[in-house]
């Protein structure tokens, strides 16, 4: 979108966007908000400001792909895909459930709008690299956003593809961590560290910035930043709070995969930045 | 014609949770029982292991392939380590290093997978595996284990741990009906026969084998005499299970939560074939993958219900009787 650059804009609407990720993983009674809120401002700037696409075209050759690598935090790309008028809204109250075009993890032969499909962290990535280096061979000028997890990045798989993006100069290729610093477990430094993340990625050839995952005039600067071709593929590293928005989920891994009912969601949505947070 | 035994199928505890407190009793008896887990211990339940024995729990982060590795490391100076993640994940992602690091050095690991077939649900596909039992199978010197309910999980937990040798161990999400007393024995490799019948011979695992019961009970009602055994290890087959049922029944259906093609039901025929050729059908998942929803939901629109055996069983019979 080549809209004016509003951050109060793309507040209120990631609010509304967790709204919709806690009514619907409570409607289907599973699925991950931990992750998918703190994910979900940065897929409200690009979906909502960044990304060069067209929902009445999901299949649009030339339109930029985003590879949520991260797949269990489909919650927050459908509530974003929903609201960009890629399917009804109403799809989103079957998420999960037997027909749904909403898989529990993302499914691009499902759902329109989705790239890749993906659930098996670290898998993502890699086909990212792919679609970039294909983008490239074809002379296609739209950009590839992957985004991933700071456990995902536990994964080996993870490594070997940002050593072959390095490798091939893949400079089209932008790469985001929603650094939540919190997996299943527990938090991630706990389980097996990670950090410094920063300096993993400049030693593999990669272009790093380092952000607040929440604030849109930083997330704004970076991925603007990350257009600007370098001869090196890009990352950026986006510092985040696990359960972002809702107070008693923040900073908890626990929430990575726990249910709650309805009604606890309409609790959790009185508790949406009460306070006055961002 | 009455079942001789009859099954109240009460619902248990899930496969994954017994598993995971059998492990804990195996700790107390054994120093050398250890757990390694991939960020999923409160899921494949070994987190109780890691509460009473710390030091003997090994969290490996989200780095499957890694973990088996550091298993056949731990198991190559005498530790038991079980190792425990999604089904999927364990045995998709690590299989390069349960090939070339466990099962041709023959190192003594145990692998525990969880979450296993369509009946995970809603987080669906990427998250389900429906292949495992075959990749198990392809390993040289492996044993595979399906437990169907708590009993038969502790005791095979048990067996595997006694084992030298590597073992792969199914276990499942949901909690399962309980078929056995708690007083059941299990052998690595012996079938159990869980109802008599001579018409037809209903051959399950894990979450199946409660079906399958509610299968011949079904039939048993229509005058059809069923044959029910347990095949909770896929490998070794109990052949001689298998050839008495096939010269005793003249017909075989097998029942499992897995790709029809390429699971246990191949592996059955494949024994049939050899020494005593009949009538044979299969109920599994046919050549797709599921999607998300409630496990009942899955279980019933791909095929893996009681009604569906039934329905495979009087096939079997009818194509036995030549009509």
């Amino acid at each position: 979108m080549t809209s004016e650059f509003d951050p109060a804009r793309l507040a209120a609407i990631a609010r509304d966007l967790r709204v919709l990720i806690l009514r619907m993983i409570a409607n289907a009674g599973s699925g991950h908000p931990g992750g998918s809120l703190s994910a979900v401002d940065i897929i409200t700037y690009l979906y909502f400001r960044h990304l060069r696409i067209d929902p009445e075209r999901p299949h649009w050759e030339d339109r930029d792909r985003f590879v949520l690598s991260k797949g269990h935090c489909a919650p927050a790309l459908y509530a974003a895909l929903a609201r960009r008028g890629y399917f009804p809204e109403a799809w989103l109250w079957t998420l999960r459930d037997v027909g749904s075009p909403l898989q529990g993890h993302p499914d691009m032969r499902k759902t329109p709008g989705v790239d890749m499909t993906t659930g098996s962290l670290g898998q993502g990535f890699a086909c990212a690299v792919g679609i970039a280096l294909g983008a490239r061979l074809q002379g296609k000028t739209y950009r590839v956003y992957a985004m991933l997890s700071d456990a995902e990045l536990q994964e080996g798989v993870t490594w070997e593809a940002a050593l072959a993006a390095a490798h091939h100069r893949l400079d089209n290729l932008i790469a985001v961590i929603d650094n939540n610093r919190c997996q299943t477990d527990g938090f991630t430094a706990d389980i097996v560290a990670v950090e410094p993340i920063d300096e993993k990625w400049s030693a593999f050839g990669w272009d790093v910035q380092r952000i607040d995952g929440h604030d849109f005039v930083q997330i704004h600067a970076a991925f603007q930043r990350a257009l600007q071709p370098r001869g090196r593929p890009h990352v950026i590293i986006a510092d985040t709070v696990k359960g972002k928005g809702v107070r008693s989920m923040e900073n908890r891994p626990e929430w990575h995969a726990q249910p709650f009912t309805p009604e606890q969601a309409e609790v959790f949505i009185g508790e949406l930045f009460e306070g006055g947070s961002s | 014609m009455p079942l001789k035994t009859r099954y109240e199928l009460n619902l248990g505890m899930a496969t994954r949770e017994a598993f995971g407190r059998a492990l804990v009793e195996l700790g107390r008896e054994n120093p050398n029982i250890m757990a390694v887990d991939a960020d999923l211990s409160k899921s494949t339940f070994t987190h109780l292991f890691a509460k009473e024995f710390p030091e003997r729990f090994v969290s490996c982060g989200i780095a499957e392939a890694n973990m088996v590795g550091v298993a056949a490391g731990l198991a190559s100076h005498g530790k038991i380590p079980f190792a425990a993640s999604f089904s999927c994940f364990l045995l998709n992602k690590a299989f390069e290093q349960l090939r070339v690091t466990v099962a041709y050095p023959g190192l003594n690991v145990k692998i525990v997978g969880t979450h296993s077939g369509i009946s995970i649900g809603e987080d669906g596909p990427s998250q389900m595996s429906v292949e495992e039992i075959s990749l198990a199978c392809s390993l040289p010197g492996f044993v595979v284990l399906a437990p169907a309910d708590e009993v038969a999980t502790r005791a095979l937990v048990r067996a595997a741990a006694e084992h030298v040798g590597p073992v792969f161990i199914r276990t499942g999400r949901p909690r399962v009906p309980v078929i056995y007393s708690p007083d059941q024995r299990f052998e690595i490799g012996k079938a159990i026969e869980l109802v008599e019948g001579s018409d037809v011979t209903i051959m399950a695992n894990g979450l199946m084998v409660a079906e399958a019961i509610r299968a011949a009970e079904a039939l048993d009602a229509e005058g059809i005499s069923v044959r029910v055994l347990d095949l909770h290890t896929v490998k070794p087959l109990d052949r001689e299970a298998i050839r008495k049922a096939a010269e005793e029944t003249g017909a075989i259906v097998v029942a499992e939560e897995h790709l029809v093609d390429s699971g246990t039901g191949v592996r059955v025929a494949q024994a049939v074939a050899e020494m005593h050729p009949c009538v044979m059908e299969f109920v599994g998942i046919q050549n797709t993958y599921a999607e998300s929803g409630p496990p009942e939901a899955l279980l019933e629109k791909y095929g893996l219900t009681a009604p569906h055996i039934a329905a495979a069983a009087r096939k079997a019979l009818a194509r036995k009787r030549g009509r």
